[in-house]
């Protein structure tokens, strides 16, 4: 059963990539992102881990998906931004990357295969107990540095964004 | 409480660096900056999901940690990242990531 | 008394170097090129006062005492493990001839310029780099180790090279200075291979130490042999003598007192004063004695040719000087020390002497130094005639005069060696004849027969200045012979045989002989050799033999075409190749940095790639 919904869901999530990635339309890319994203939660809980499964599905398909949607809307293209979209997707393009990445991809599962003996084993349940108690131990100091970058990022972005009057492209900034 | 056997380190592993070579196609191929960014959370998000898988394998609550790590890079980063394409959609009314390059040599 | 006047002795070189240096310092002080009177006080007055000092010295130290020796020790120069040299000065009756040379004609031939340069821009200048000879060339003589003349010897090699191109604005004297200074430089690095050699050899650059050990040397010590054959070939350089001779015609480019104190008078024969000097370790060497006669012999005749077809007054003077050197090399060849420097000193008088008048008539034909042009000026110059005729007949060697008393030391010698008549003996008979016949070739045509196309514009340009030098030259040039050196004691040599009367009465008469041909043929001043063209012969004596087209030919254009060959110098193009295959790669990696970010991330996944495939493979 576990075995049933890990692959339909791995197949979910791959297809929904796929789509992502050929897609010509941002909202339609964004809303597959979300599904694989939801696909990849359901992973996380067959593999034992339901606190990052939760934090998937709040964090990234929630809080960071809202917020490239706000940002699609506000540059809001419309379907001028499809056909150019098309044009930029030829099929020529394609064959380069997909080569490339295709060389890399066996690359890696020969070197996933290659410790092949130890899969076996089983899967461990890891609650948020466990984490929790990692986090604000072990690696209390890594957390508070990421709230830091949290911080510095949450000021960037409202520095960078603010809609400011633009003269020039080579104007310094005036404050 | 220990799980049923079958989704089991290799397969997780495999699924992580199929969906990343994916991201990285994407990122190839894709000169929207919003498909980008995109590209990059996936590619993120299926190093993330070595981490989880990982963990669970060896019984350690570090991947899940580190998976909290990546998810507030990854938050912290789209946050900057998209209020630069802002600026750039701004400034130069396209989004082609090939229109900057003023770093050429 | 000897330490008393010890410390008077480095004055003599050291006056006219501060001479030197109070004249390129003069304008330091004023701002402004002093008046040509102050130049000429300091000029002058420097050497006027070595020279004093010398007649000093000489009074009342080496007069009535052969044997005299003076030295001094100023200062350690170098100190180097077994090398130790100093500034040591060393003055015997053989130093002390050159001394009287130097500083007494040195005297009068500045005198002389002090009138001759008058209206010159480089007046002061010119005393400066005069002055600084005087000083070389004193160093040179007084010198007590070998480096130190060696130091002499190239500061006045430097002299020699500015004061020919003394007025570079013209480029041929220029081209004619760096011909001097690298024909010359040739034979001093050869005598420099002959310090290093003498010096690995002996452990000393003292020339009394390895005086006494190469006398005590094995006879014909290949060593000795080498050491002494590079001696020579920088003596030979120096002294303008075969294969090295070309450059001293050329040298006349310079003012005429300067050809008279330098390429006549003093340096060219301060090879004659080192073999002189060196003379033990040449005694100790068959070889190399018979290789400075045979040099001189030959050099005598070849030069002597050439001077009977010139045409201008100068170059007949400089050929005449290298066949007098040639002289004086033959006489060293075959042992006649004394007879050498005895020569050196009355050439001396009379080159100096014909070189001044020479100048003298030059400047009266505004600068005209053609042959051809002249003529005729016995009337309008009789001063300088009386000097010059006076010098020719010294030069010539006619009976009593100075020339005659050193020359004839000279052959009687050469009659001596090997017992009797012999090939060099002959050649300076038949070297005299030419002299005869040159020298008063170039008397009859400037001075008798008809006027030439210069001479209607001449003007006596003589004036005290210039006169007294000349006066006091032609009495040296007259009764120079009397002035015997004493240097018996420094050079030990065989007493004088006797040679049969009819040796004594051909070497009288050689001289006479060329004098009535010349008469025969330039009386009238109408050359027949100019009317009918040059035959193959005399074009090739003009040139000198032809030493300058050989040398162009075997030296300097291969050299040329070398360098053309090489003028990307080949083998700086492997650092311009290097640095060419660095701007390539430069601007391969400068068009992959193109500033596309996916252009990037390409690059990441191709190094990913290999980094993995590095992985798998290992």
């Amino acid at each position: 059963m576990t075995a049933v919904i890990f692959y339909i869901s791995a197949a979910t999530a791959t297809v929904a990539t796929a789509m992502v990635i050929s897609s010509r339309n941002a909202v339609h890319a964004l809303l597959h992102l979300i599904v694989s994203l939801l696909a990849i939660a359901v992973i996380f809980t067959l593999y034992g881990a339901p606190f990052a499964a939760a934090l998937e599905v709040i964090v990234y398909a929630g809080a960071i998906m809202v917020l490239m949607i706000f940002v699609i809307m506000m540059l809001n293209q419309g379907d001028a931004a499809v056909d150019q979209e098309k044009a930029w997707l030829a099929p020529k393009n394609w064959y380069g990357p997909a080569l490339l990445t295709a060389i890399l991809l066996v690359q890696l599962l020969l070197l996933i295969f290659s410790g092949a003996e130890e899969s076996a084993q089983r899967i461990h349940y890891i609650g948020p107990t466990e984490v929790g108690i990692a986090l604000f131990s072990h690696y209390i100091l890594a957390v508070e540095l990421a709230s830091m970058l949290l911080l510095a990022g949450l000021v960037g972005a409202f520095h960078l964004a603010r809609h400011k009057r633009i003269e020039t492209s080579e104007a310094p900034d005036a404050d | 409480m220990p799980t049923e056997t079958l989704p089991d380190l290799l397969t997780g592993l495999t699924l992580s660096a199929i969906l990343f070579c994916l991201g990285l196609i994407g990122l190839l191929v894709r000169r929207n900056v919003i498909y980008l960014l995109m590209c990059v959370e996936i590619c993120t998000n299926a190093a993330a999901l070595a981490f989880v898988v990982a963990g669970a394998h060896w019984d350690s609550s570090d991947g899940q940690v580190m998976f909290i790590f990546i998810i507030t890079l990854a938050a912290a980063e789209v946050a900057i990242a998209l209020a630069l394409v802002l600026q750039f959609f701004r400034r130069r009314h396209t989004v082609d990531i090939d229109q900057l390059n003023g770093l050429r040599g | 008394m000897q330490d008393f006047f010890a410390p008077f002795l480095a004055w003599i070189p050291l006056l006219p170097l501060l001479g030197f240096v109070l004249l390129i310092a003069l304008p330091l002080f004023h701002l402004r090129e002093p008046p040509e009177a102050v130049s000429a006080v300091v000029g002058v007055g420097s050497v006027c006062l070595s020279a004093l000092l010398t007649l000093l010295i000489m009074w009342t130290l080496f007069l009535n005492n052969p044997s005299a020796v003076l030295q001094v020790s100023l200062w350690q120069w170098l100190k180097v493990g077994a090398l130790q040299l100093g500034f040591d000065f060393y003055l015997d009756w053989l130093g002390m001839a050159m001394l009287l040379v130097v500083t007494g004609v040195g005297f009068l031939i500045h005198l002389y310029s002090a009138g001759y340069m008058h209206g010159d821009d480089g007046y002061r200048r010119y005393f400066a780099y005069l002055n600084l000879f005087v000083g070389a060339m004193l160093i040179l003589v007084m010198a007590d180790n070998l480096l130190l003349l060696y130091l002499g010897w190239e500061g006045v090699g430097l002299c020699s090279y500015l004061l020919i191109g003394f007025w570079y604005r013209n480029s041929a004297n220029g081209d004619a200075a760096r011909k001097a200074f690298i024909v010359t430089r040739i034979g001093d690095t050869a005598m420099l291979l002959g310090l290093i050699l003498l010096f690995s050899q002996f452990g000393t650059l003292s020339i009394r130490a390895l005086n006494t050990a190469a006398a005590s040397a094995p006879a014909n010590n290949l060593t000795v042999t080498l050491a002494a054959l590079l001696l020579l070939g920088g003596a030979v350089g120096k002294s303008a003598q075969l294969p090295l001779q070309t450059w001293l015609p050329d040298a006349m480019a310079g003012p005429t007192p300067v050809s008279a104190l330098i390429h006549a008078a003093t340096m060219v024969t301060a090879g004659v004063y080192l073999i002189a000097r060196m003379h033990p370790l040449f005694n100790a060497s068959e070889t190399a004695m018979s290789a400075v006669g045979i040099v001189g012999a030959l050099t005598l005749l070849l030069a002597g040719f050439s001077a009977m077809v010139q045409s201008d007054i100068k170059r007949v003077l400089a050929y005449s000087t290298i066949s007098q050197i040639g002289y004086m090399f033959l006489a060293l060849g075959v042992g006649a020390w004394t007879g050498a420097i005895f020569h050196l000193m009355t050439h001396a008088f009379f080159k100096a002497l014909l070189f001044l008048s020479a100048g003298s008539v030059i400047l009266s034909l505004h600068h005209e130094q053609s042959l051809f042009s002249m003529g005729g000026l016995r009337r309008k110059l009789p001063f300088t005639f009386g000097c010059f005729a006076i010098g020719c007949a010294s030069l010539a060697a006619l009976p009593f005069t100075a020339g005659f008393y050193s020359k004839d030391q000279i052959l009687l010698k050469a009659w001596e060696y090997q017992g009797g008549f012999n090939g060099i003996w002959f050649t300076g008979i038949l070297g005299a004849l030419i002299t005869g016949f040159y020298s008063f070739r170039l008397l009859f045509l400037v001075f008798f027969g008809n006027d030439g196309p210069a001479s209607a514009q001449c003007k006596d340009a003589n004036n005290g200045v210039m006169t007294l030098p000349l006066s006091v030259l032609a009495v040296l040039a007259l009764f120079g012979g009397l002035l015997t050196p004493p240097l018996q004691r420094v050079f030990t040599q065989a007493p004088a045989g006797h040679a049969p009367l009819w040796v004594e009465g051909v070497a009288i008469a050689a001289p006479i002989l060329g004098l009535a041909l010349a008469w025969l043929l330039f009386r009238h001043n109408t050359s027949p050799m100019e009317s009918r063209g040059k035959s193959a012969l005399e074009k090739l004596w003009f040139s000198g033999w032809g030493f300058d087209w050989l040398y162009h030919r075997l030296l300097v254009q291969p050299l040329t075409s070398l360098a053309r060959i090489n003028r990307n110098d080949i083998l700086n193009s492997i650092y311009n190749g290097t640095a060419f295959i660095c701007r390539q790669l430069h601007n391969l990696l400068s068009t992959s940095q193109n500033g596309l970010i996916r252009w990037y991330i390409a690059s990441f996944t191709c190094g990913a790639i290999i980094f993995l495939a590095l992985l798998v493979v290992l």
